[in-house]
């Protein structure tokens, strides 16, 4: 059986029924007001080898804008501008929307938006895009009115219907009521008619003590479809003919291929192509791809490759060298992003009673989702249609325009699920979705018209590049005669995540904000403060964000010194640091939250003989949202540790999903004691050393502490809680294991060998 | 061809012996709840059960589970264990990117299969072997708790 007659054979299995579907393709009645009225036709996709059956049924279903979408089967569509990578975002925004509706919580379910900016725009960023911890923070008042608009729009047509007013009518959990004639009428029953309403032009939106959903507690998620296998992730999704592409990148950063033995593979059964293709230095890799009717033949042929690379523009250099570079760089002074008062004189002054000075290291990291990154590409004439877990709409939509020579407009994207992203999915490049269709182009150039699905491999994806920069921050801090923080100089050095991308525009002054923010913004009031940045041009391993991006290093350097500081001035660390923040009302609750809630006044419980227990303390404020977090630790005689419990403190504003917000701390602890405890991307001769899970080890289960997670009450507009978990959880370990053991450790991943009984 | 009894269902499929079963149910039988996450048995996304014992189907080849039941996590919605298992996992909200529960759900099955009361150890022990990037553990493990509590009840 040849390629094609294996791929139109039906498949024998239980199928999955990929169901896509495809909302750019309503269309538009009427445009009142940036609203839209809609007739849907619902296109639907099926994939598995065979075409869409006939079900593309046309129904006269109620749209009122772009986001909400009422059926006349009753069921309430939630269109989701973001990204569900883990989040909660499909959860998050379709309460906001079926809270405003009244829409009965299980009737509503939740679909990815198109890229079309036009309507899905990030209001924070200007283009469409998932990031920065900004999806409620910027929908919160967008999807009320769109679930307001919609419930109006629904009122009216059965004030219409029954011939009563509107002021009269009631609407709760997708029942539209009017008590005085006992009438009533499902969201469904009322979709036709609600269509033809006109869209209100202003709506009264709810106030705080009229939220039903907003702010309730377990609310179940709107993506539990993640539990039986019907969910489906870029990996998951088959198109009819489509072929799978796997890959042989070069070893080394930026190296280039100089021949193709390609015999063998292409000899392999199952093997469609070899495309070769060239990557664009900066921005992706090119390279080798394979590709085959299924994964693993893809998979086996790219490894019967055999390639030479030209290393001539390759990167070469080592972490050691890096580190050493970057430790060299430290002691110089650098581009000011802080400047109070004047640390250089008070550090060199008479009052100073104490000084103490720390140096930090921090490895490259891989952001190492469950999901290695993979893209799906179809090429038409003149146009480019992706289906992918996708992050930064309109910044692929134009990097893949560009690669074709086509407009911004001809690029589809589809939105599905994505296995983890952490970051890595919005690639300011657009690395891997260029990939993709560079591969895709090859094969056109060759006469195949197949879709392309490119898999990277878990080793693909660890080497693959765009870490977290690797940083070194040197600070240099003086106490007073009063035990008082009297000066602090921190130098940061490392790249810059937003140099050369079209994220560049925010770069003020030579300062890559994401490079020094956490320290920048240093919270603490110490008079004399200078913050200072170097960022190497010369060091092209590609770097990208990393959930919660600078504070990933900053909160630790921050945290960890204002620790030894208030040891050295002989004070509690959680005193201390409430003392230096009594302007600073939002880090002090939840600063008061957390310590509180551990019991930060008794006394530890000791442990086994041989067992030291510390407690430590971390507070850290990222993406407008407050955390503090207190660390539990018990050390062994031989330095191995384990993270007991840890007490979280959160204020990101009014809590629209509670739940979300626990499970979205829960995760960002864990995340970020994964990269304390465990993970480094490390280089030599340009050449990472890790690949897989076994040198790049994720955290486990049995290193899960314990986590509590307390959320301030509050009515100020919601912040994200995608990453602000992350950035306390190693210094509150770290201070933890400090207090326990009296050693500071200053370099991640932890070397618990320093921490060993002596 | 091999003949492959997924869920129940005899299939006949065109996988040579060694190609591992997760790509013959990804690609061929397309059952795509199993995930792949490393293709060395390192995170068990990819968990399968064979016969009722947990495997790591990316270092499975095809060719070993031929004649056995192959149950993935489409397949458990009607077990008594598997549904209460599923039913605890929504009730807690434990997913978040979700990518790796497939995996996890048929190690906490197989694992309130032989022990209807797991302690924390036990978790640990029968657990430990599956990633959660996402660090959902802390709901796993209450997840598994409450499965074993409704089994019991």
């Amino acid at each position: 059986m040849n390629i094609l007659e294996r791929l139109e054979s039906a498949p024998a299995g239980a199928p999955v029924d990929v169901r896509i579907e495809n909302v750019s393709r309503r269309r538009f009645l009427q445009q009142t007001g940036g609203l839209a009225l809609g007739l849907y036709l619902s296109p639907l996709l099926t994939a598995c080898g065979r075409n869409a059956p006939g079900d593309a049924t046309r129904a006269v279903d109620f749209e009122p804008d772009a986001f909400v979408r009422v059926g006349t089967d009753d069921s309430v569509t939630v269109i989701a501008k973001h990204l569900e990578m883990g989040q909660g975002t499909y959860t998050g925004l379709a309460t906001l929307i079926a809270e405003e509706l009244d829409a009965d919580w299980p009737q509503v379910k939740v679909i990815g938006a198109p890229a079309d900016a036009a309507r899905y725009k990030n209001l924070v960023f200007g283009s469409q895009g998932t990031g920065g911890s900004t999806a409620m923070r910027e929908c919160f008042e967008q999807m009320r009115e769109a679930g307001a608009a919609a419930r109006a729009m629904l009122v009216a047509a059965a004030a219409e219907r029954w011939n009563v007013p509107a002021a009269t009518i009631v609407v709760d959990n997708g029942v539209v009521r009017h008590p005085p004639t006992q009438r009533r009428a499902r969201f469904g029953e009322l979709a036709e008619a609600a269509a033809s309403q006109p869209v209100p032009k202003r709506v009264r939106l709810k106030s705080p003590g009229e939220f039903k959903l907003i702010g309730r507690q377990m609310l179940p998620r709107k993506d539990n479809d993640k539990t039986d296998g019907s969910a489906i992730y870029t990996q998951d999704l088959h198109l009819p003919d489509m072929l799978v592409a796997v890959v042989a990148h070069p070893p080394r950063f930026w190296a280039q291929v100089k021949n193709v033995d390609d015999g063998k593979a292409r000899s392999m059964p199952d093997v469609a192509a070899v495309v070769q293709f060239q990557g664009q230095p900066g921005a992706f890799n090119g390279g080798v791809a394979v590709l085959a009717c299924h994964t693993w033949a893809a998979w086996q042929a790219r490894d019967a490759l055999q390639v030479e690379w030209d290393d001539t523009h390759a990167f070469k250099l080592g972490s050691r060298e890096i580190f050493a570079r970057y430790r060299e760089l430290a002691q110089k002074p650098g581009l000011v992003a802080r400047d109070d008062g004047d640390a250089e004189g008070a550090l060199a002054g008479k009052n100073v009673a104490r000084i103490i000075e720390a140096e930090y290291e921090f490895p490259y990291l891989a952001h190492a989702s469950m999901e290695p990154l993979n893209c799906v590409v179809k090429l038409g004439d003149g146009s480019c249609e992706i289906w992918n877990g996708e992050q930064l709409q309109t910044n692929d939509q134009d990097a893949v325009a560009a690669l074709l020579g086509i407009a911004p407009d001809k690029v589809t994207i589809h939105q599905l699920y994505a296995g983890g992203s952490f970051g890595r999915r919005g690639n300011p490049h657009a690395d891997y979705v260029l990939e993709a269709v560079s591969i895709a182009k090859g094969a056109r150039a060759q006469g195949i018209q197949a879709p392309v699905k490119l898999v990277w491999t878990r080793e693909d994806d660890t080497r693959g590049g765009y870490y977290r920069p690797a940083f070194v921050h040197v600070v240099r801090a003086a106490l007073d005669r009063q035990g008082r923080a009297l000066a602090w100089r921190q130098r940061l050095v490392g790249q810059s995540i937003r140099r050369g991308t079209a994220f560049e525009k925010s770069i003020k002054n030579g300062i890559d904000n994401s490079s020094v923010e956490g320290a920048s913004d240093l919270p603490y009031a110490i008079p004399n403060l200078r913050v200072e940045l170097h960022t190497p041009d010369d060091i092209t391993v590609p770097v990208q964000w990393w959930r919660s991006v600078g504070h990933t290093h900053t909160a630790y350097s921050t945290e960890c010194m204002i620790d030894e500081l208030a040891q050295a001035a002989g004070q509690d660390p959680y005193r201390f640091r409430r003392a230096l923040l009594a302007n600073q009302p939002h880090h002090r609750a939840v600063l008061d939250l957390a310590a509180t809630k551990a019991g930060w006044e008794r006394p530890l419980e000791p442990g086994t003989k041989d067992e030291r227990r510390g407690r430590g303390i971390a507070v850290h404020q990222s993406f407008h949202t407050y955390v503090a977090e207190v660390a539990e630790v018990t050390v062994r005689p031989n330095g191995s540790f384990k993270v007991d419990r840890v007490v979280c403190a959160v204020d990101c504003g009014l809590a629209i999903n509670p739940d979300v917000v626990r499970a979205q701390m829960e995760g960002g602890i864990g995340y970020g004691l994964s990269a304390a405890l465990l993970d480094a991307i490390t280089l030599e001769d340009g050449v990472v050393q890790q690949s897989n899970f076994d040198r790049y080890p994720p955290l486990r289960m049995n290193q899960m502490p314990a986590v509590e997670v307390h959320i301030v009450p509050s009515a100020e507009h919601p912040t994200g809680v995608g990453e602000p978990g992350v950035p306390p959880s190693a210094p509150a370990v770290a201070n933890a294991l400090a207090a326990a053991t009296g050693q500071r450790l200053r370099k991640l991943p932890f070397d618990t060998a320093a921490l060993k009984k002596t | 061809m091999v003949d492959l009894i997924v869920n129940g269902k005899l299939l006949k499929l065109d996988a040579p012996p060694d190609m591992p079963l997760l790509w013959t149910l990804r690609d061929l039988a397309r059952v795509t709840g199993p995930k792949y996450g490393c293709g060395r048995g390192l995170c068990g996304a990819c968990t399968v059960h064979l016969d009722g014992t947990p495997v790591r189907s990316c270092i499975t080849p095809v060719s070993a589970a031929t004649g056995k039941q192959v149950t993935t996590v489409e397949g458990v919605g009607d077990d008594r264990v598997g549904r209460a298992v599923q039913t605890a996992w929504r009730d807690l909200n434990v997913v978040q990117c979700g990518y790796c529960q497939s995996g996890q759900i048929m190690s906490a099955i197989a694992l309130l299969r032989g022990n209807h009361r797991p302690s924390d150890a036990d978790i640990d022990a029968a657990m430990t072997g599956n990633v959660c990037r996402c660090a959902t553990y802390v709901r796993i493990r209450a997840a598994i708790h409450r499965a074993a509590q409704a089994l019991a009840a």
